[in-house]
């Protein structure tokens, strides 16, 4: 496990550095390039040239991407454009905790609404409960969190003003970088953001868990572990739940990709200053070292979170084996 | 369920008992899913308003009236004189439906009716267009990719891996700010310049079907890979390279059809996950063009003044929420329907 565990990490390398080059070089093609314009006005060429020269940008491509990744093996992710006196370190460290912050307190979300739900649908099988679980399990899939977020604000922000309606409640400096003080402030402002987010994945994660919990239920083993005079609590938690998770930790992947998306539409909506809604931001003012690492930072989310998929999956089923 | 032949009977074709494909028994078992095919046939209506949404829109989607901007729900409609003559339902003069917004209006005075009548086609044909563009690459990828096996395998395979790992939002957002601004560059000579004229006629759709559907065949093609290989080595494939058949007709005529049906139910599960897409780019600005409707667009402008007019967001958030209802009810129904394991176990 260790082994697989360590090649991936070195196999993951090259698909980063693909990456960079892909996003670098999507990034030039883009028509048009951060010093267009001052202002208003379109900004004079000897200028234009004087700041160009300035970041490095008049160099030939490859010089500037090699530079590029120079710079990012020392940790430096690159300087701002368009706004100076910061660097795009600055920018990461401070929206990336936020984005982070949101989608993990999400994921939580999700899994302790939907494993539950699924769980007591599956006990319920075919009776009221269940069915009324299964409806609003679909519709909490097919409503898209660019339509809940709205909704969200207009119950509980607008008319019955419970939750403020825009704005992350915590500010960097964050504990470690990462978590938020953990004042009443933070925790009324994650509210409607989070359960945007995560109502879709509780609603997935709870279809899952009601059909593998279903599909392991009528299993010999269960059957044996029943015929063995366990109690019926034994027999769910010790001996079916494990299993049916298995089909809930296939999505796990795909849901980063979906919780990546839905940061996106997230922070727009409720003006949550992450890594999103400073990508949405700043592309057309193209600052394309802020760009290129945004797209980096997602992409090793990405591995790290697959990664982490694959551990849960042999975790989860022994039979798997990686090696 | 067997049926009994008298066996004094002399067989014949009539008394023979029909046999039936796996197709026509998952339609059966479709048929009996009483949500799945009402998602089916409201999919259908869709498709029908979004082809004959003139026909049931009382105005034009751009069409703008300034007397009544941010109009609410069922409040009526200042006709001006000049509009007059385009107040008809197919060439019948209509006074009541122009006189009255059913949804209300939008910040520019144009009613919300009929721009989520038209918003229908952007979301339908996202829908339609980009599932079979990453059907078709994704299982033809995946097909030869399995079928080939050994080396080519392995190095297709490892793209697909490379891809997973790549943050396809942020490189369609990319995709759709370069493709608008080869648009704004306005290049008319060539290929190039075809394409974006194409894409102008089309109100900005053909770049979306384009960033969607190519970066979202990826789970396809492992999918198709992983039928293939559990296809390769049956019997009857192995008797159609006996007889001399080439690769390309082992891999059209014998395996595509039989593993084309977890595709497709897959691909059914995967169009809210398009639709909603689309949304987002609308949402964000990067979707389709104005003055084309699209109700993530829509969405978009609304939301700004949610407080004084929620209408603007909730009527295209219900449609948007209602269609994708409808294809994640008759994907499940769909999916249960193919899978033999859950027959008659309701």
């Amino acid at each position: 496990m260790t082994k697989y565990i360590i090649r991936r990490i070195l196999l993951s390398i090259p698909v980063l550095i693909a990456i960079s080059l892909a996003t670098f070089l999507m990034i030039q093609a883009l028509p048009g390039g951060p010093f267009d314009v001052v202002g208003t006005k379109a900004m004079p060429e000897q200028m234009r040239q004087l700041l160009e020269r300035r970041y490095g940008l008049d160099r030939p491509l490859y010089e500037q991407y090699f530079l590029y990744i120079g710079n990012l093996l020392q940790g430096e992710l690159g300087p701002m454009l368009r706004f100076r006196g910061q660097d795009v370190n600055d920018i990461v460290a401070q929206s990336l905790p936020v984005s982070m912050q949101l989608g993990m307190l999400s994921i939580s979300l999700g899994f302790l609404i939907g494993i539950p739900a699924g769980i007591i649908a599956a006990l319920k099988h075919n009776t009221a409960i269940d069915h009324a679980a299964t409806f609003i399990a679909v519709l909490g899939v097919s409503i898209p969190n660019l339509v809940l977020g709205p909704l969200l604000i207009l119950i509980f922000g607008v008319y019955l003003d419970w939750f403020p309606i825009a704005f992350w409640g915590a500010d960097p400096p964050f504990i470690l970088g990462i978590f938020p003080k953990p004042t009443a402030q933070f925790w009324l402002h994650a509210v409607m953001p989070t359960f945007a987010l995560g109502t879709g994945i509780s609603a997935s994660v709870a279809r899952l868990t009601r059909a593998g919990l279903l599909d392991v239920l009528s299993a010999d083993y269960i059957r044996t572990a029943r015929a063995k005079g366990l109690r019926e609590r034994v027999v769910i938690v010790v001996h079916a739940l494990k299993n049916s998770l298995i089909p809930v930790a296939t999505i796990l992947g795909p849901l980063l990709a979906a919780l990546l998306t839905g940061t996106f539409v997230i922070e727009q909506i409720f003006a949550l200053n992450g890594l999103g809604r400073y990508f949405v931001n700043s592309v057309n003012q193209r600052e394309y070292f802020l760009l290129t690492s945004i797209t980096l930072v997602y992409g090793l989310f990405l591995i790290v979170g697959n990664l982490f998929v694959d551990i849960m999956y042999a975790w989860l089923d022994p039979r798997i084996r990686y090696d | 369920m067997a049926e009994s032949v008298a066996l004094d009977q002399p067989l014949d074709e009539s008394t023979a008992r029909k046999g039936r494909s796996p197709g026509q028994d998952a339609w059966r078992e479709f048929r009996r899913n009483r949500i799945g095919v009402a998602g089916l046939i409201f999919i259908i209506f869709i498709i029908l308003v979004a082809i004959f949404a003139p026909l049931m829109s009382p105005y034009g989607y751009a069409t703008q009236n300034n007397l009544n901007s941010r109009a609410k729900p069922m409040t009526a409609y200042t006709i001006t004189t000049d509009y007059l003559p385009n107040c008809h339902w197919a060439g019948t003069p209509l006074e009541w439906g122009c006189t009255i917004f059913f949804t209300g209006s939008d910040a520019l005075g144009r009613d919300l009716w009929s721009r989520t009548v038209y918003g229908t086609r952007v979301s339908i044909s996202i829908a339609l267009v980009a599932s079979t563009v990453s059907l078709l690459i994704g299982s033809i990828y995946g097909t030869v990719s399995g079928y080939a096996g050994g080396r080519i395998d392995n190095f297709m395979m490892r793209i697909v891996d490379f891809l997973y790992a790549v943050p396809i939002l942020p490189l369609i957002i990319l995709m759709q700010v370069y493709f608008k601004a080869l648009a704004r560059q306005g290049v008319r000579e060539g290929l190039t310049g075809a394409i974006i004229e194409l894409n102008q006629q089309m109100g900005g759709m053909l770049f979306l079907f384009i960033a969607l559907g190519a970066l979202n065949w990826i789970g396809m093609s492992r999918m198709a890979r992983g039928q293939v290989l559990s296809y390769k080595n049956k019997e009857f494939i192995e008797a159609a390279h006996m007889i001399g058949a080439s690769n390309s007709r082992i891999i059209f005529r014998h395996l595509m059809p039989n593993i084309l049906g977890p595709l497709l139910i897959a691909e059914t599960l995967a169009i809210p996950g398009y639709i909603f897409t689309e949304a987002v780019l609308s949402f964000i600005g990067l979707g389709v063009n104005p003055p084309t409707p699209s109700w993530g667009q829509m969405i978009s402008e609304g939301y700004q003044g949610l407080r004084s007019n929620p209408h603007l967001v909730l009527v295209p958030g219900a449609a948007l929420t209602i269609l994708t209802l409808a294809f994640n009810f008759m994907g499940d129904g769909l999916r249960d329907a193919f899978d033999p394991k859950l027959r008659g176990r309701k």
